[in-house]
């Protein structure tokens, strides 16, 4: 198996005691590819979330995982992440694997510079010291194109926009150099212009640096934007999994043909006719229907 | 621009936020909505579209400008109870989780709208009417808005601000704490419950994909300024404002072709801020 991380059989329980737990994730196994954007689409409660946090050993408290998730099998020191916990899970943990989350003003602290935030992870976990670990923070933020790297070191994180602080937040995550990058909705807060630019940024991560990339997320446009392969979850479980094309172009399970069939882009307008009183709308329908030939190909 | 009065009518309207070196989020907006018309304001974050929102209703005190509902300016809001004929604006937010009454079952939450259209005199239904209308179940008159789902909340504010049968409904990124599959749905019907009952829609996204599909015509904001405007599918079809163009191109598309959608050369390109005369009004 060359996956850079192997998910097999995972299953998640919440829940406080021992009655009252519900399992949330129900057996899913899953291969990360180095390289490769594995898309992980689902709605809200889907379990697509507690799919990641388990693979990151931050379940909620009471949250327990069983199955197997091994890190590593692409020539790298295999380790099995189920059953692990504490010092053990830190040495993985934002090393061999890098975390993006929905909102980068949540995931970087306020008070601290982001060339600090940077050389942290890389001193703690690699080592280095204060000067290499500045020296390459520059690198990094030059590697996620934010402007001016050198000057963006001394700022805190609420002196960029939106935008720039995701990607700062993507080069922590890459700061020591993961085998793999889980996003969990790493756009889903950002503007849609904004958005575009961080999709681009990821997928040129994903293949200069082979990175097994697994993208959770509930827009089906984002997904068919980056992703390679794609599975759909619904209530804890794979519904449907296969390459970008098959599932967008051909579904088989009727869950994911309603998701696809739900998104804008599959639906005709409702505005048929131009506002009554609206100053001569010369001629409305033909544009409407250019409108939708195009986009609806 | 019609032989009927705009239900909203708002000329050269400015918000201004602090004192001296005050920011401008608001710089001049004008525009109108007819009864039975849906009018999306469409931009980013910081645009200046819910500052719109909120001066139309009187949350926001405009620096200058006019604000003429039904002819009449809107009363900035204070402590009194409104005029019994402005509850005819009815409002839906983003979060629905600030704007039900987490202490008041669903039925009730309803009834303080039905109650608003009775103050004016106006007939209204039940509220298992107005559930049945949002898409819900009857069945959840009687649960606290906690023993719901996000998506059934925002329903249930919607049903609120339809059962006050109101005449003008501004609603500010009503759809987007909704899953992706359920957004297109329920902006569908928010347009057609408004469509049938004859109000005006004030309806604010940042979604175009959405908008197109219910908006009659669409205001495009950016920084403060409407810089596009018109028939929504005349602007989807063929944007003219540098602005719209690239709202437009950075929308990924579901059709699993894996295309990057057209990302701008810089986060905030300067021709962005020009203001086009013939980008605005657009019938063709």
């Amino acid at each position: 198996m060359s996956a850079a991380l192997a998910i097999r059989d995972l299953r998640v329980e919440l829940g406080q005691g021992k009655r009252n737990r519900t399992e949330v994730v129900k057996g899913i196994s899953l291969d990360l590819v180095p390289g490769r954007i594995q898309g992980l689409a689902g709605e809200s409660g889907s379990g697509k979330s507690m799919t990641a946090m388990a693979i990151l050993g931050l379940l909620p408290a009471g949250g327990t995982a069983s199955g197997s998730i091994v890190l590593g099998g692409a020539g790298k020191a295999e380790v099995e992440l189920v059953g692990m916990t504490g010092g053990a899970y830190r040495r993985v943990r934002g090393k061999r694997i890098g975390m993006v989350f929905q909102d980068p003003s949540a995931s970087l602290h306020p008070q601290i510079t982001v060339g600090s935030q940077l050389a942290d992870g890389m001193r703690a976990h690699l080592g280095l010291s204060r000067a290499d670990a500045r020296t390459r923070a520059a690198e990094l933020l030059a590697l996620v194109r934010v402007p001016n790297p050198e000057e963006a070191l001394q700022k805190y994180p609420h002196q960029f926009s939106g935008g720039q602080r995701q990607r700062i937040a993507i080069a922590i995550a890459l700061a020591c150099e993961p085998e793999v990058l889980l996003a969990d909705e790493p756009t889903t807060a950002l503007d849609v212009t904004v958005q575009a630019g961080i999709l681009h940024l990821l997928r040129d991560l994903a293949t200069e640096r082979d990175l097994a990339v697994l993208l959770v997320t509930h827009d089906l446009g984002v997904m068919s934007a980056i992703a390679d392969e794609v599975a759909v979850m619904r209530g804890g479980q794979i519904v449907e999994s296969g390459s970008r094309q098959q599932v967008f172009q051909n579904p088989q399970h009727p869950y994911t043909r309603e998701l696809l069939e739900a998104m804008p882009d599959a639906q005709d307008s409702l505005v048929d006719a131009p506002a009554e009183s609206g100053p001569a709308l010369g001629a409305p329908a033909p544009d409407a229907d250019a409108a939708d030939t195009e986009e609806n190909r | 621009m019609s032989a009927q009065k705009p239900v909203l009518h708002v000329d050269s309207l400015v918000v201004e936020y602090g004192g001296r070196a005050a920011f401008r989020a608001v710089d001049g907006v004008s525009f109108d909505i007819a009864a039975g018309e849906v009018l999306a304001l469409v931009g980013e974050s910081g645009c200046g579209k819910s500052s719109t929102a909120r001066a139309v209703i009187g949350m926001e005190k405009p620096r200058s400008g006019e604000v003429l509902y039904r002819d009449r300016p809107v009363q900035p809001l204070g402590m009194r109870t409104r005029p019994a004929e402005l509850t005819a604006i009815q409002m839906v937010f983003q979060d629905p989780n600030s704007s039900l009454n987490p202490r008041i079952r669903v039925a009730q939450q309803i009834a303080e709208g039905s109650r608003a259209a009775r103050a004016r005199g106006v007939d209204t239904e039940a509220p298992s009417h107005w559930l049945k209308a949002v898409g819900l179940s009857p069945t959840l008159e009687n649960r606290y808005p906690y023993q719901l789902s996000g998506g059934q909340r925002q329903r249930v504010a919607i049903a609120r601000a339809l059962a006050a049968k109101p005449d003008l409904i501004v609603a500010d990124e009503p759809i987007s704490a909704l899953d992706a599959s359920a957004q297109a749905s329920v902006a569908g019907m928010m347009r057609e419950l408004c469509v049938a009952s004859g109000a005006a829609m004030l309806f604010i996204s940042h979604d175009l994909s959405v908008v197109r599909l219910m908006a009659d015509r669409v205001a495009v904001m950016y920084r403060g300024r409407i810089v596009e405007s018109g028939a929504t599918p005349v602007v989807w079809a063929n944007p003219v404002h540098p602005y719209t163009e690239a709202l437009l191109d950075a929308i990924p598309h579901p059709d699993g072709e894996g295309v990057l959608p057209a990302a701008p050369a810089s986060e905030a390109p300067s021709s962005w801020r020009t203001d086009i005369p013939e980008a605005l009004d657009r019938v063709r």
